[in-house]
């Protein structure tokens, strides 16, 4: 059975013995990984966000988010920095793969040796460990991003259709893609320090993504009563600081926020728990003027269980988001419910008053506990130039609330806005609407400066309007019956106070547009009249002064929020006001609520 | 040389009679072996009756690496199983990673591209080679032949330099993952890669020479932990363990996954079911391994190798159940996954190979064998004791 081959052919072994050797011959070789090795980790602190995914998905706990030495918490940025304990660290690399901002990456260093255990925390790129200039390491390929780049489309009426009339244009999601959108969330929070009135923006996407939308309604109102209409026309601060949005489309929080609105109109009174609630603590509350601002104190005032009345120069409440928001974009029943549900919940409404004719300040700080002014800046400003006042020189928040009135006003075939915010918007794509054939927008800075959003830029587009940029109107005549409004072309300087490079005016550059109407929407302010007549300190612009943390006037008893304590800005803030306002003025009756 | 006492109460299966020795007649000696002990990488300890030097019994004990990855993975999200499920089996990482990843794809719906399986199929193909390469080293050593042993790691550590390169990881590799792989493979990793091949193929020339055709190894590995066939189904043998035993299941070629239903392979059986021939058998299973790399190389399409996921963080998973499989280098190893509908396995059990071959099978053919050979048959099926404890 045995062979004299297999005897002898162990022996072939030996030949091995005169091989070049498998192994090296100086094992403590340096020697780097390969390049894609997962070695310790780095981070670019000009990057990082601080949003904790890298914290979120590690399977090992090995990360935690801390303050580090030299970073300051800013917009969009939590000031806190992914700490790695590498005692439990195993190296899999799902942080990178997750990082919004893809700041981290991983080194060639497999190395390390240090005689405290304190070391095992290391903060890549704020503690130094040799690696952090390392060029070899992991770093994700493209498709090895766990995120979804890509937001959620809301379906909207095509622009032909929509220049047609004022029929709200963004039809709001659906089951499908409000659930996408919602699961596309990091839940980092960084949101909720962006929106003025702080609305916990992770925790009601993540009702949507249980599919309990009840909740995410109360939590909504948990921070903001005009949570329908912010969810159509809000300013969406909370996109801006979304962690998704550096590498790809932020969450359309705006859009989520509209769909759990949208689903929970038939329970919202009984979700919400609305009704006339007895004014348990005594105390009365006066509101002047039932804008966003106003409206959102008298709720939560009323919630405390005060007795507010709320006092309105207009026929019907809702300021400025009545008057100067067009229908296609905010609705009126949309916002007449949303208020219905304010005023169920025990606040009195009284419109036609106007403070300063039929009562004042001082009368009403008489007969009530505590007073709270959100008047808004309602007045258009205009610019000094000649021709301001002819009669087809419009001001653009007149005309709005004009439209928003019912009225229809012709404004003939061209028509040229001046401004670039939010209300030239809404005044260029209100005048399509009304039938012209030519909407200019005169800007005198370029697109980049607008204060506008990207995406009612976009839309305006969409529709046909028109822009100039770096063009200025110098001074308008009346020629038969058209107008012709001089301009000029600017250039840009050196940046102003608001960080936005000045237009200067470029000699010789005139020309003329000739149009049929011309629509002045270059900004607001406050009514001076009736803020000095109040008898409460204002600055030099009119708007109240007030202590920046409580909102409380120079008179005692009175606050003052909105608009008409910030200057113009959007509803958000006005909500914040008055959520805010609602505390103090609660803590300043001695916390009765 | 199987269990030496006969199988005659009918009433019981053969395997669960237990004969029982009076130690106190000081004609059986009872002894342990392990944890740490020369047949396995991994601990597992034999309590053994010996007489003389001749085991009439043994058990097997478990539980030295008790990691618990099963119940774990029961507590988090889909995407963090997979930097664990590598671990479960030192050897053999890339099955795992597989069956966790094919798994959850199955019931999450989710196609994954073409290329990706083939990739997927390349580094299960190269984590065999590895696997069974060290296996025949161990086999080796175990019978004294050292030299051999060296050879054969070295060879693996070639292989692991592919993985390293593919990878970034020597060890546990976390590059198969749900929705295909983490990055496509590297520039220059098909040229790399067969000059790998061509070592191991010219390595198993030299272990044919100095390890088959050997004297001494065919005189103690003849009728050496003999399987019947007819214990392929009552122990639920698999792999090379039960293709040596005259067995014909590979499910590469039964229940073809990836992209085996288009290679050109036949399964390979042998015809003698002892140490010796299912050695040789893995040696066959190496260099057919080899073929299939080259074959899947050039064969493989262009394209992407990774399908977007939803955000990981939220990712729910529609509940329902599957049991997917796939041939490891020591045959089939399966995972049944069972989802709830949330964002958490509510059950993955992890079938592996190593469990029945290296308790009961083992207990079974370890009666009559001398100590010294038991190291030996240890190595010949194949077992591994991370894997048994999940």
């Amino acid at each position: 059975m045995w062979k004299l081959r297999d005897m002898i052919s162990p022996f072939y072994a030996w030949k091995r013995a005169f091989e070049k050797p498998f192994t090296i011959r100086k094992p403590l070789v340096e020697r780097d990984g390969p390049p894609l090795y997962r070695g310790f980790h780095t981070n670019d602190l000009g990057k990082c966000i601080g949003c904790g995914s890298c914290e979120e998905i590690c399977q090992n706990a090995a990360i935690d988010m801390r303050r580090a030495e030299g970073i300051e918490p800013a917009h969009g940025d939590s000031g806190l920095r992914p700490a790695i304990d590498y005692g439990r660290c195993c190296w899999c690399a799902l942080c990178v793969d997750i990082c919004p901002t893809a700041s981290l990456g991983m080194s060639n260093k497999y190395n390390w040796i240090s005689d405290t255990g304190e070391d095992w925390a290391f903060t890549p790129g704020v503690d130094d460990g040799g690696w952090n200039e390392d060029e070899l390491g992991y770093t994700r390929a493209e498709c090895a991003w766990l995120l979804d780049p890509a937001g959620q489309k809301m379906p909207v009426v095509g622009a032909d259709e929509r220049r047609k009339n004022f029929e709200e244009m963004a039809l709001g999601y659906g089951g499908d893609s409000a659930m996408k959108e919602a699961v596309r969330c990091l839940d980092c929070g960084l949101c909720v320090e962006a929106c003025p009135t702080h609305m916990d923006v992770p925790a009601y996407i993540r009702a949507i993504r249980d599919g309990d939308l009840d909740e995410g309604l109360r939590l909504l109102y948990d921070t903001n009563p005009f949570s329908e209409s912010c969810g159509r026309i809000c300013t969406a601060k909370c996109q801006d600081a979304c962690a998704l949005g550096h590498l790809g489309e932020p969450i359309m929080i705006r859009w989520l926020k509209r769909y759990i609105t949208d689903n929970t109109l038939d329970s919202r009174y009984e979700v919400l728990g609305i009704e006339k609630r007895a004014r348990r603590t005594g105390r009365k509350i006066a509101v002047v003027g039932a804008g966003p601002s106003g409206l959102t104190a008298a709720f939560y005032l009323a919630r405390f269980g005060h007795a507010v009345t709320v006092f309105e120069r207009s026929e019907k409440p809702g300021g400025m988001l009545r008057t100067g928001i067009p229908d296609y974009r905010l609705p009126a029943d949309v916002l007449q419910r949303e208020i219905d549900v304010i005023l169920d919940s025990g606040v009195e409404l009284r419109c036609g008053v106007d403070i300063g004719k039929d009562t004042t300040v001082s009368k009403l700080r008489q007969e009530y506990d505590a007073v709270y002014i959100s008047v808004g800046a309602q007045e258009g400003s205009s610019m000094p130039i000649e021709g301001i006042d002819l009669p087809r020189v419009l001001v653009g928040v007149d005309l709005l609330a004009r439209i928003a009135a019912g009225e229809r006003p012709s404004l003939g075939e061209s028509v040229a806005v001046i401004g670039g915010g939010n209300t030239a918007m809404d005044v260029c794509r209100s005048a399509v609407r009304l039938g012209a054939d030519k909407v200019t927008v005169l800007y005198r800075r370029t697109e980049k400066e607008m204060p506008a959003n990207a995406e009612e830029i976009e839309e305006a587009r969409e529709e046909g309007v028109e822009f100039e940029f770096l063009v200025s109107p110098v001074k308008i005549t009346e020629k038969g019956d058209k107008l012709d409004v001089e301009c000029q072309r600017m250039r840009l300087g050196e940046p102003d106070d608001s960080g936005r490079r000045r237009p200067v005016p470029i000699d010789g550059s005139e020309f003329t547009v000739t149009v049929d109407t011309c629509v002045m929407a270059v900004g607001q302010q406050v009514e001076g009249s009736f803020a000095t007549a109040t008898g409460v300190k204002v600055t030099r612009w009119n708007t109240f002064h007030v202590d920046g943390d409580t909102l409380v006037t120079d008179t005692e008893g009175v606050f003052a929020g909105g608009d008409c304590e910030t200057g113009p800005d959007d509803a958000i803030r006005a909500i914040a006001s008055g959520k805010k306002a609602a505390w103090f003025i609660n803590e300043y009756l001695g916390r009765d609520g | 040389m199987i269990g030496a006492n006969g199988h005659k109460d009918p009433r019981h299966p053969f395997w669960a009679e237990r004969p029982r020795y009076d130690l106190e007649s000081e004609k059986y000696l009872k002894i342990w072996q392990g944890p740490q002990h020369p047949g396995v990488t991994g601990n597992m300890a034999l309590e053994l009756v010996v007489e003389g030097d001749i085991v009439v019994d043994c058990r097997v004990h478990v539980g030295y690496l008790h990691r618990g990855f099963e119940k774990l993975m029961e507590r988090r999200k889909y995407i963090n199983c997979f930097p664990i499920v590598c671990r479960i089996c030192v050897p053999e990482p890339d099955y795992n990673e597989y069956l966790f990843a094919a798994a959850t794809e199955e019931l999450a719906g989710i196609e994954i591209p073409e290329r990706a399986k083939w990739i997927r199929a390349i580094t299960l193909e190269l984590a065999r080679i590895a696997s069974l390469t060290m296996g025949l080293g161990g086999q080796a050593g175990a019978f004294g032949l050292g030299t051999i042993g060296q050879w054969c790691l070295v060879h693996r550590d070639y292989v692991l330099d592919l993985f390293e390169e593919l990878s970034g990881h020597r060890i546990y590799h976390m590059y198969i993952l749900p929705g295909g792989v983490r990055h496509d493979l590297t520039p220059g990793f098909a040229e790399r890669t067969e000059a790998v091949l061509r070592k191991v193929e010219k390595l198993m020339d030299d272990v044919q020479k100095v390890l088959f055709d050997n004297a001494v190894i065919k005189a103690r590995t003849n009728g050496l932990g003999v399987i019947p066939y007819d214990w392929i189904d009552p122990f639920g043998i698999v792999g090379t363990n039960a293709r040596g035993a005259g067995g014909t299941r590979d499910v590469r070629r039964d229940y073809p996954y990836l992209v085996y239903d288009r290679l050109d392979f036949d399964v390979i059986t042998g015809d003698r079911s002892d140490v010796y021939g299912r050695s040789l058998l893995r040696r066959a299973e190496i260099l057919m391994a080899c073929g299939l790399v080259r074959q899947m190389l050039r064969g493989m399409p262009a394209g992407p190798v990774r399908t977007k996921l939803p955000n990981p963080l939220h990712w729910r998973i529609p509940a329902g159940e599957t049991y997917v499989r796939a041939e490891s280098g020591r045959g089939e190893m399966g995972y049944l996954m069972v989802s709830d509908g949330s964002g958490y396995p509510r059950r993955v059990h992890v079938r592996g190979p190593s469990y029945t071959h290296a308790m009961a099978l083992f207990e079974e053919l370890v009666r009559g064998v001398s100590i010294a050979d038991i190291g030996g048959l240890m190595a010949s099926l194949q077992t591994c004791p991370p894997e048994i404890e999940r």
